[in-house]
């Protein structure tokens, strides 16, 4: 194992519990210690005061006959989904305290819900709120607003869950996927799990979610071998209370955070599940879990994903995802597309659009031959739109401007090789779009 | 929140992996010039008598009671009186058993002699998440499905070329992914390798370095892999129309398909790609496509006759397409799901996650007719039907029958290929 320096691991601490470093961030940066200190304690955030989210249009009901209403219907949902995409890529971007931001990210990967099948842009919203208010706080907490969120509830079919004759799903992937893990319950607690969550609806009209007696099974139900009326409140104690559950959210969070590929060791679990503790408490989880050894070992690396890619890139260069716009031209007769979603959707991660309630992949299933090509097609229309400026004149100096202004380490000699094909050209930017491409800023290592 | 929510029968996109996939790679006005360049560049073009092997991944774990329905069994009708197709409804295959409504083409299939269907297939202790059934299936390894797919497994012991399997789908499934080697994804359409420095720069990533890890090396490799699939298959999908828009995506799963090029969907549009590299006799061995959505905890009968429509046009086209040529006649389709779903239905007119399912095999070169036991609906499992067909055995008869593989370095000791499935 080779330890990071200090210098290296402040730049993996603001990869990991952040998106990357701003302009000037990381020679700013006053050590490991106090930046772990500023990310766990975020104060005031220009960044997030101007991004606020989108005021989404009400989406105009009509009855089912009416095709030329439900036309409009469905551009208002395409509308209002587009706007919350690109919102949230901006508050990533321009965030300046980005942990809790950081978070929302993880969460919604964990919690994994699709506009696929929950079309309503403002039900997504609402929920994308909920990580950001709750998301680094108490798991438990946040554990019993997923059960009863809208938007969750949609996905899962929970408002179809009644009693006499329960739908499994939300049951099922809240232990499997969300607080416990496979392997940690048995097929008969998936089945009473599901009763004891009956009874919760979402009204149509308003989106709220209530409870109605008729529908909630009040029998007993034996879930981990203990048996009584066992209600959604109580089903979801249960299961965070279980020391499964407390190892299962820490091992997700170091998957996504420390290593998709090396689990902690026993006795580095053991100190994160100490430190998230009876509280559940998921700032000390995340201290724990970066001054842990193995955050500042140089092997812990992870690819990051594609949004994490492009967000970092986005804001090593100072652009804004709304400003990223289409090269003038193309075809006639055709909108040009947006390059930030299109390559998103080709790289196969958009915002509000897991591919299942697994969330994302992690590691090499992202470093397929054609991803390349789209990092290159997404580089370089981030590039063309940065402020900064154009960078100092000569090969070697503009090959480590380039570094400084992506937070590189070091370069390979690979990459170097490969640096020099394009920095002796006249545009400057060349040189940080094949930066952006290179092993060393696509893992984050 | 004041906005009205939808009613909940929107189709569930449940794919394993990150599996979204590059609309329009395929087809329209391009076709013949690309065709005639594969031409050009293949130097080992496949050879008659080499097997081609299409997986067909249902991502969701498909109802395999809708799909091959025991309409005649009135056990059937009593566990889903309001899901249940009466005899009347579905196509009769024989047996007692109809294919679902939705599905006229493979009929066809199966009456023209194409099609093969195996029953209760499984595999001991299923079970019943998703995402570790689907594991399961895709590494080939019911006990630790954590390694690598058995595809990979075939790829890594026959040597290192990437173009030997190709996934359609932008993000690589696990049952393509091996320890050493990982098979391609096509480039998605509209893009190119560069030209210039800028291409030379893009090249020299390519290597790996002695200090690069594991990851970083498989940065490097993926780019070296990207300039050999180009060679072969760039012009395939240049001048493509770029992938799908999201949004639209969106929207259009409310209506039902989604459409890729020429009005096709997108698992039609990669199907006729697939046909197209065939009858080019592009070297490839394996392609992976997909389809996802089956998770029909609910309104389950409208959902997935739909998506079974869908699989049934994209299939029995490429079928019809694939028995007009000598090539086209050398590919077999497997087409599986992570399981089947529970006898009983629930309360929202669709069924839980279940255990053992149909699986089809479909070619010219296919025994038609069924294999395997079908699954009594009398004794079951815990409320689940009991698998009689190990989902290995099937792999055996693809490695040997298709591969011309040994099965044993990917599946372990003790497989039987299921005799006379394939014919030799």
């Amino acid at each position: 194992m080779v330890q990071l320096d200090d210098r290296a691991a402040t730049r993996r601490l603001l990869d990991r519990l952040g998106f990357g470093p701003l302009p000037g961030e990381l020679a700013a940066a006053r050590g490991f210690d106090a930046t772990l200190d500023a990310l766990l304690a975020p104060g005031p955030d220009p960044g997030v005061a101007a991004t606020p989210p989108p005021a989404l249009a009400p989406i105009p009901t009509s009855p089912r006959s009416d095709a030329t209403d439900r036309a409009a219907e469905q551009q208002a949902r395409q509308t209002g989904q587009a706007q919350l995409t690109t919102w949230w890529l901006d508050r990533m971007t321009a965030t300046t305290a980005p942990l809790p931001e950081r978070l929302v990210w993880f969460w919604h990967g964990h919690f994994a819900t699709s506009a696929q099948k929950v079309r309503e842009p403002a039900a997504l919203l609402a929920q994308n709120q909920t990580f950001r208010t709750l998301g680094l706080g108490d798991f438990r907490t946040l554990a019993h607003a997923m059960v009863v969120d809208p938007a969750m509830m949609v996905w899962l079919d929970a408002a179809q869950n009644k009693v006499g004759a329960a739908n499994e799903n939300l049951a099922r992937e809240f232990m499997e996927l969300f607080a416990l893990g496979v392997g940690n319950y048995a097929e008969s607690d998936v089945r009473e799990a599901a009763r004891a969550l009956t009874g919760y609806t979402v009204d149509r009209t308003d989106g709220d979610v209530r409870l109605v007696a008729r529908r909630q099974d009040t029998g007993p139900k034996t879930i981990f071998g203990t048996t009584g009326p066992i209600d959604a409140p109580r089903f979801v104690d249960m299961v965070v209370d279980r020391p499964e559950s407390a190892r299962f959210v820490a091992s997700r969070l170091w998957y996504r955070l420390v290593s998709s590929s090396t689990p902690p060791t026993p006795a580095v679990l053991g100190d994160l599940t100490d430190a998230y503790g009876p509280g559940t408490d998921v700032r000390g989880l995340l201290r724990a879990l970066a001054t842990s050894a193995p955050f500042r070992d140089s092997a812990t690396t992870v690819v990051k994903q594609p949004v994490e890619w492009a967000v970092g890139l986005m804001r090593a260069v100072g652009v804004r995802a709304s400003a990223v716009v289409a090269a003038p031209g193309g075809r006639p007769g055709r909108p040009r597309r947006d390059p930030l979603v299109t390559q998103l959707t080709a790289l196969g991660q958009v915002p509000f659009r897991p591919p299942s309630v697994g969330g994302w992949p992690a590691g090499p299933a992202w470093l397929t031959p054609s991803a390349g090509l789209s990092r290159l097609a997404l580089a370089e229309a981030v590039v063309a739109g940065s402020p900064l400026p154009p960078g100092p004149a000569g090969a070697a100096a503009r090959i480590d401007w380039a570094r400084q202004v992506l937070g590189v380490d070091a370069w390979s000699p690979r990459s170097l090789a490969a640096l020099q094909q394009v920095a002796g050209e006249a545009d400057p930017r060349r040189t940080l779009t094949v930066a952006a491409l290179t092993p060393e800023y696509v893992v984050s290592t | 929140m004041t906005n009205r929510l939808p009613t909940v029968t929107r189709r569930r996109f449940l794919a394993f992996s990150g599996v979204t996939v590059a609309a329009g790679l395929a087809l329209g006005a391009t076709q013949v010039d690309w065709t005639d360049l594969l031409h050009e560049a293949v130097h080992d073009p496949l050879r008659p008598g080499q097997g081609v092997l299409v997986v067909v991944t249902l991502y969701g774990g498909n109802d395999g009671l809708g799909t091959v329905v025991p309409a005649a069994d009135p056990a059937y009708r009593s566990a889903r009186p309001e899901l249940a197709y009466a005899e009347g409804d579905v196509l009769d295959l024989g047996e007692g058993l109809g294919i679902n409504p939705g599905m006229t083409g493979l009929k066809k299939q199966w009456d023209g002699g194409n099609l093969a269907i195996v029953r209760g297939v499984g595999y001991p202790a299923p079970d019943h998440s998703h995402f570790r059934s689907m594991a399961i299936w895709q590494t080939g390894s019911p006990t630790s499905p954590t390694g690598s797919g058995w595809l990979g497994r075939w790829l890594d012991h026959t040597g290192d070329d990437p173009l030997r399997a190709v996934s359609m789908d932008s993000v690589l499934p696990p049952l393509l992914s091996g320890d050493r080697t990982a098979a391609s994804t096509l480039p998605p359409g509209g893009e190119r390798l560069p030209s210039g420095a800028l291409g030379a720069a893009f090249r020299g990533l390519a290597g790996v370095d002695a200090g690069d890890d594991t990851l970083r090396a498989r940065v490097a490799r993926s780019g070296r892999d990207l300039g050999q699939v180009e060679q072969v298959l760039g012009p395939v999908v240049s001048g493509g129309d770029g992938p799908a828009d999201a949004a639209g995506d969106a929207a259009g799963n409310a209506a039902g398909n989604r459409k890729g090029a020429g009005g096709r969907s997108e698992l039609a549009s990669q199907l006729q790609t697939v046909a197209a590299l065939v009858e080019a006799r592009v070297p490839t061995r394996v392609y992976s496509v997909s389809l996802g959505g089956f998770d029909t905890h609910a309104d389950e009968r409208t959902t997935q006759q739909r998506l079974l429509g869908e699989l049934d046009a994209a299939l029995s086209g490429f079928a019809d397409r694939l028995a007009g040529t000598e090539a086209g006649r050398q590919v077999v389709t497997l087409v599986y799901s992570e399981f089947g779903r529970r006898v009983r239905a629930n309360a929202s007119q669709g069924t839980d996650h279940g255990t053992a399912n149909p699986v089809f095999v479909l070619g010219s070169g296919v025994t038609p007719g069924f294999f395997g036991q079908q699954p009594s609906l009398t004794d079951l499992d815990d409320g689940d039907l009991r698998a009689h067909v190990d989902f290995r055995d099937v792999y055996a008869t693809m490695l040997t029958g298709v591969l011309g593989a040994d099965p044993t370095p990917v599946l372990g000791l003790g497989r039987t290929p299921i005799a006379g499935l394939l014919r030799t």
